[in-house]
């Protein structure tokens, strides 16, 4: 250790400590311009200089490059050092343009907080200044390089944090600018607007658009909360003016570390404030099939009529409601509690089931918990190689694609298993462009290799796990060359990968929809847990098997029961003693037989088994598979409630529609994709009449003959404590306290001193031992053939969300992307004269639509890939609801389809 | 689009150094001796192979005086305009370059693409001002006279 003195305080700190770091140690505040935590110290400001002595020679230097020396007496106040700062900021000034007045940055900005500090209000330089063009072309934030210091905090950020380097410092002296390559704008640069470079500008030079609609001290509260787009859980404060949001700011979350992705910076809060939010109860007349205002008496009063008249007459079984996988725990609890109680049916489930059900249940068959077994940081930052199968998350899962950015630039390894040409496949050490729905064989193969090369971990095997000589007989005959042909892949990088993957120290397996959304869904699933149970890669630090979900709270949907096999915390309906248990916290009698999914529920609604149907948030319509076959199915019902935001392409097909509350209104919690549990926050009032969706659920039990008493949303957390063990130290008051910190708790949190659980399986499975699941490679359910010879594959892409629904209301973005492509192979073009940009006709058996070709050789040939966010030509016409056998998820991953000049 | 040659070239080149980053600067500076100049395609594609980003590519290169993106002429002429050669009237010396080949502060380069004209801020060569380089050569003690005459004597030679 090393001692030396700061201001005259001792401090002791290990060598190598830059002065800075000791400095904040003690809590004395050295100003800086360019430093940013975590990255190599920049320097290039100067502002932070401070006077040191040491060994007889006294001298200033900047304190975030200068390391820490035995006996070094600092001062960080001298008045060399003010001096220096003076000229530093007076040199500072003489470059940039003084318009306080009219900068968004005004009462924000570090440079005009350290000129009043050091009494600076002009510089002493009178050189003419000629004005840089303003580069305004990207569609939230607006660079000016007049206002620029060139602190390169943006350029770090984004070269060494966000991982994408789209930015670099132009030109050199004093014609240096920020910018993009060669003729290229902030726009048409590979800039992904996700707006962390503007948060980390000190100066106006970076601001987001939207500033000029506020001042800073106009913002009454910042509130913070958890991004309501995918499953990251990334924490942001929503500004508050005149109850209005404003304005994002991100806020260092233990997933997030401080990122943002452009639609949590830029397209979470226009949505909620949008006019076309549904402000009123809806009923629809029968007569014209026009919806009219009705009042929540009204509508409520004839929703729990119906329902229970529906049940009178064909019975509990014959009605069905599912929970919204983007509403807080506190809501999916309400709706499935409201399912079970007063419609009597365990026919409730939610929108993972057509996304991670596969991974719901294949984990939990195989380890005993269906869930990300590490935390993302773990998993980012610990391991030697990552192997990522069937994901994208530059686009899906846009800021744990920036921390495996960083992990990759730290000289971690990556496999990326993928069909396409994804973003991430160029940073990868081995790319298996494997043929889609091929991810058993791919698999077994790689086992089959680990195996013939000794690279298993026998005592992990031996104590930790079942079923081995089982697994061992099967991948005896995928030997690198049949798996090869299969998967269309080169049989040497099979091996290396199964090398690469097997003798790394640390290494996770992280996967996403391309594993889960087959007809073999969760046999798929399994495979990715063979492997790692394989290797003995599970239950450790940088290790485990991580299915990245979709949306910001599908976990916390699955966890809270919306499910038709399970109650609350995966309490299984067919385990002796669970439909008790809820019976007697409940105080009803409940169903015992298990429920009907929802992929079933639609097919089931048109052969008359179910009958009425309520829907809290979801548009199957838009989201599910055969878009024909769902609107026959909602036609076909006699009886249609949805509790919406929006009145969606599924709500207008309902009975009756009921408005409820977005994210921004109300208090709750989300579960994120590594089991994180963490606060949602009442920022605004809803619009109109709107209401919130736990008082409505609370209201139509009443309704419905249950004695529901009114909860909150916290009153509702402890309930789900009291029934859920994974959940039962988990509380409001808890998740709010000094003790969590703003960093959530991870379940299962058994106790109200337990501090969840970071990494799961250490020691022991959930389960017990760890299962080799005997999966063999099966075909998907629709190979192509003459009539339909291209395979199409659907996915997200970085702009948006799913329905749109809220991302489309954030019109930057759909200026950004707007509308529905389809990326095809240039071979394939080619023979069907396809040019890149033609518009083109794509059909498979079920359907047809039109959209516009993107060509070249991002998929293979004979491959296509649609994303299934847009109206203009919605993928769903054309898949395939064929149904995995476990988790009843459809195969939206291969479908046959001809495409045609249009 | 280049031709294929260039690529080629540029993987030859990328073969000497290494495809890493800190390849980069000898890279551009063969790319640039093969072809007086960087062509920004090539640049993208180095940058590429040596996973850089196009961004960091283009700010080293814009960083460096020496680095152009416009292609140049047969002869690159530097004309030193250091102070030594400053106070020794090396403008005149530019000047009567301009005026004999057609080009200005902003026309670089003649439509021949024989001739390219530059000024550099000190050659090192001050007890010779004022000077000037053609190509590695450095002439001493210019005078527009001898400035003209010397690009006769080019053009002279590029004839025979």
């Amino acid at each position: 250790m090393i001692h030396l003195k700061i201001n005259g305080i001792p401090v002791e700190v290990e060598k190598g400590t830059t002065v800075l770091a000791a400095a904040k140690k003690i809590g004395v505040k050295i100003p800086t311009l360019c430093y940013l935590e975590d990255l190599l110290p920049d320097g290039s400001c100067r502002i932070c200089v401070v006077e040191m002595t040491a060994n007889g020679r006294t001298w200033v230097d900047t304190a975030c490059t200068a390391q820490c020396s035995e006996g070094m007496e600092v001062d960080t106040m001298s008045a060399k050092v003010i001096d220096s700062r003076r000229k530093t900021l007076d040199l500072l000034l003489s470059e940039h343009l003084i318009n306080c007045f009219s900068c968004e940055a005004n009462g924000d900005c570090k440079l005009q907080s350290l000129c009043v500090e050091y009494g600076l209000e002009k510089t002493s330089y009178s050189a003419p200044r000629k004005l840089k063009p303003i580069d305004d072309s990207n569609k939230f934030f607006t660079y000016d390089p007049n206002k620029c210091i060139l602190c390169h905090r943006c350029v770090n950020t984004c070269n060494e944090i966000v991982g994408r380097g789209a930015i670099d410092t132009m030109n050199r002296g004093f014609t240096s600018v920020i910018g993009a390559p060669f003729d290229d704008n902030w726009l048409t640069s590979t800039c992904e607007s996700c707006g962390n470079c503007v948060q980390a500008c000190p100066t106006g030079a970076l601001s987001m658009k939207r500033r000029k609609k506020y001042r800073t001290f106009q913002i009454e509260k910042k509130v913070l909360t958890t991004c309501p787009h995918c499953a990251t859980g990334c924490q942001f404060y929503a500004l508050v003016k005149d109850g209005k949001v404003m304005d994002t700011e991100a806020y260092n979350g233990p997933s997030n570390r401080g990122l943002l992705c452009v639609k949590g910076r830029s397209g979470s809060f226009d949505f909620a404030q949008s006019p076309d939010r549904l402000k009123y109860p809806l009923i629809k007349n029968k007569q014209t099939g026009e919806f009219e205002r009705a009042t929540w008496d009204e509508a409520l009063d004839l929703v729990a009529s119906k329902f229970m008249e529906l049940k009178k007459k064909y019975g509990p079984d014959a009605l069905a409601g599912f929970a919204c996988s983007r509403s807080p725990n506190e809501d999916v609890y309400m709706v499935q509690k409201m399912v079970r109680t007063c419609f009597g049916t365990n026919n409730t489930d939610n929108c993972a089931r057509v996304c991670h059900s596969a991974s719901v249940s294949g984990l939990a068959m195989t380890l005993g918990s269906g869930a990300m077994t590490n935390p993302i940081e773990d998993i980012t930052q610990k391991p030697d190689v990552i192997m990522l199968v069937g994901s994208n998350p530059e686009e899906a899962h846009p800021v744990v694609g920036m921390q495996i950015r960083q992990a990759v630039k730290r000289g971690c390894k990556l496999i990326v298993v993928d069909p396409r040409d994804i973003g991430l496949a160029k940073k990868a050490d081995i790319h298996l462009k494997l043929k889609p729905g091929t991810n058993v064989a791919f698999a077994n193969g790689m086992m089959h290799v680990i195996i013939e090369e000794g690279l298993q971990d026998d005592k992990f095997i031996a104590e930790r796990t079942e079923g081995y000589e089982e697994i061992k007989e099967i991948v005896k005959k995928y030997t690198p060359e049949v798996v090869a042909e299969i998967c269309h892949i080169n049989a040497d990088d099979l091996r290396a990968a199964a090398r690469m993957y097997a003798k790394a120290d640390k290494a996770p397996i992280i996967y996403c929809l391309g594993v889960t959304e087959h007809s073999t869904g969760t046999e798929g699933v399994m495979s990715m847990s063979n492997m790692a149970l394989l290797v003995g890669k599970l239950g450790r630090e940088g290790c485990g098997v991580n299915p990245l979900r979709g949306q910001n709270n599908v976990q916390g949907a699955c966890d809270m029961g919306a499910s038709p096999t399970d109650f609350p915390g995966y309490q299984k309906i067919a385990k002796p003693g669970v439909v008790e248990k809820f019976e007697e916290a409940w105080g009803v009698p409940l169903n015992r037989n298990v429920g009907t999914h929802a992929t079933d529920v639609f097919p089931n609604a048109i052969t008359g088994e179910i009958r009425g149907l309520y829907i809290y948030g979801e548009d199957p319509v838009v989201t599910d598979p055969d878009t024909t076959h769902i609107i026959k199915a909602l036609k076909s019902l006699d009886f249609f409630v949805i509790q919406e935001l929006f009145m969606t392409e599924t709500a207008k097909y309902a009975d009756v529609i009921l408005p409820g509350c977005s994210y921004l209104e109300k208090e709750g919690t989300f579960t994120n994709t590594e089991r994180r549990v963490q606060r949602v926050r009442k920022a605004i009032d809803p619009p109109g009449e709107a209401r919130l969706d736990t008082d409505i659920i609370i209201d139509l039990m009443n309704r419905m003959g249950y004695p529901q008493k009114h909860m909150t949303s916290a009153q509702i957390m402890d309930e789900i404590a009291t029934v859920t063990p994974s959940f039962g130290g988990i509380s409001h008051a808890r998740l709010d306290s000094d003790e969590v910190g703003g960093r959530g708790l991870q379940w299962p949190c058994p106790t109200k001193d337990h501090p969840g659980t970071y990494i799961m399986h250490v020691g022991k499975f959930a389960r017990g031992l760890g299962w080799f699941y005997p999966a063999e490679y099966v075909p998907s359910a629709e190979l192509p053939d003459e009539d339909y010879p291209i395979i199409l594959m659907t996915g997200r892409i970085l702009y948006h969300y799913t329905t749109r629904a809220m991302t489309g209301r954030t019109p930057e973005l759909m200026e950004i992307e707007g509308k529905s492509f389809i990326e095809m192979n240039i071979v394939d073009a080619d023979k069907l004269g396809i040019a890149d940009g033609d518009r083109v006709r794509v059909s498979s058996r079920r359907g047809s639509i039109e959209s516009t070709a993107r060509v070249g050789t991002k998929t293979s040939p004979g491959e296509s890939w649609m994303p299934f966010h847009f109206p203009d030509g919605n993928a769903n016409w054309l898949t395939n609801a064929a149904l995995d056998k476990y988790a009843r998820i459809p195969e939206y991953k291969v479908c046959a389809v001809k495409i045609e000049k249009a | 689009m280049l031709e294929q040659s260039y690529y080629a070239k540029a993987d030859e080149i990328i073969g000497v150094y290494g495809p890493t980053p800190a390849s980069l600067i000898p890279i551009m500076q063969d790319i640039q001796a093969e072809y007086r100049y960087l062509p920004a395609e090539l640049l993208t594609y180095v940058a590429d192979k040596i996973s850089v980003t196009k961004a960091k590519a283009y700010s080293v290169a814009t960083f460096y005086e020496n680095f152009s993106f416009e292609a140049k002429g047969k002869y690159v002429i530097k004309v030193c305009d250091g102070t030594a050669c400053h106070v020794k009237k090396s403008m005149p010396v530019l000047a009567a370059l301009y005026k004999k080949l057609g080009l200005s502060a902003q026309k670089h380069t003649t439509d021949d693409m024989m001739f390219t004209v530059e000024t550099v801020s000190c050659l090192g060569a001050c007890g010779l001002a004022p000077t000037m380089m053609v190509n590695e050569e450095v002439h001493p003690r210019m005078t527009p006279e001898s400035a003209v005459a010397l690009i006769d004597s080019l053009r002279g030679g590029a004839a025979e």
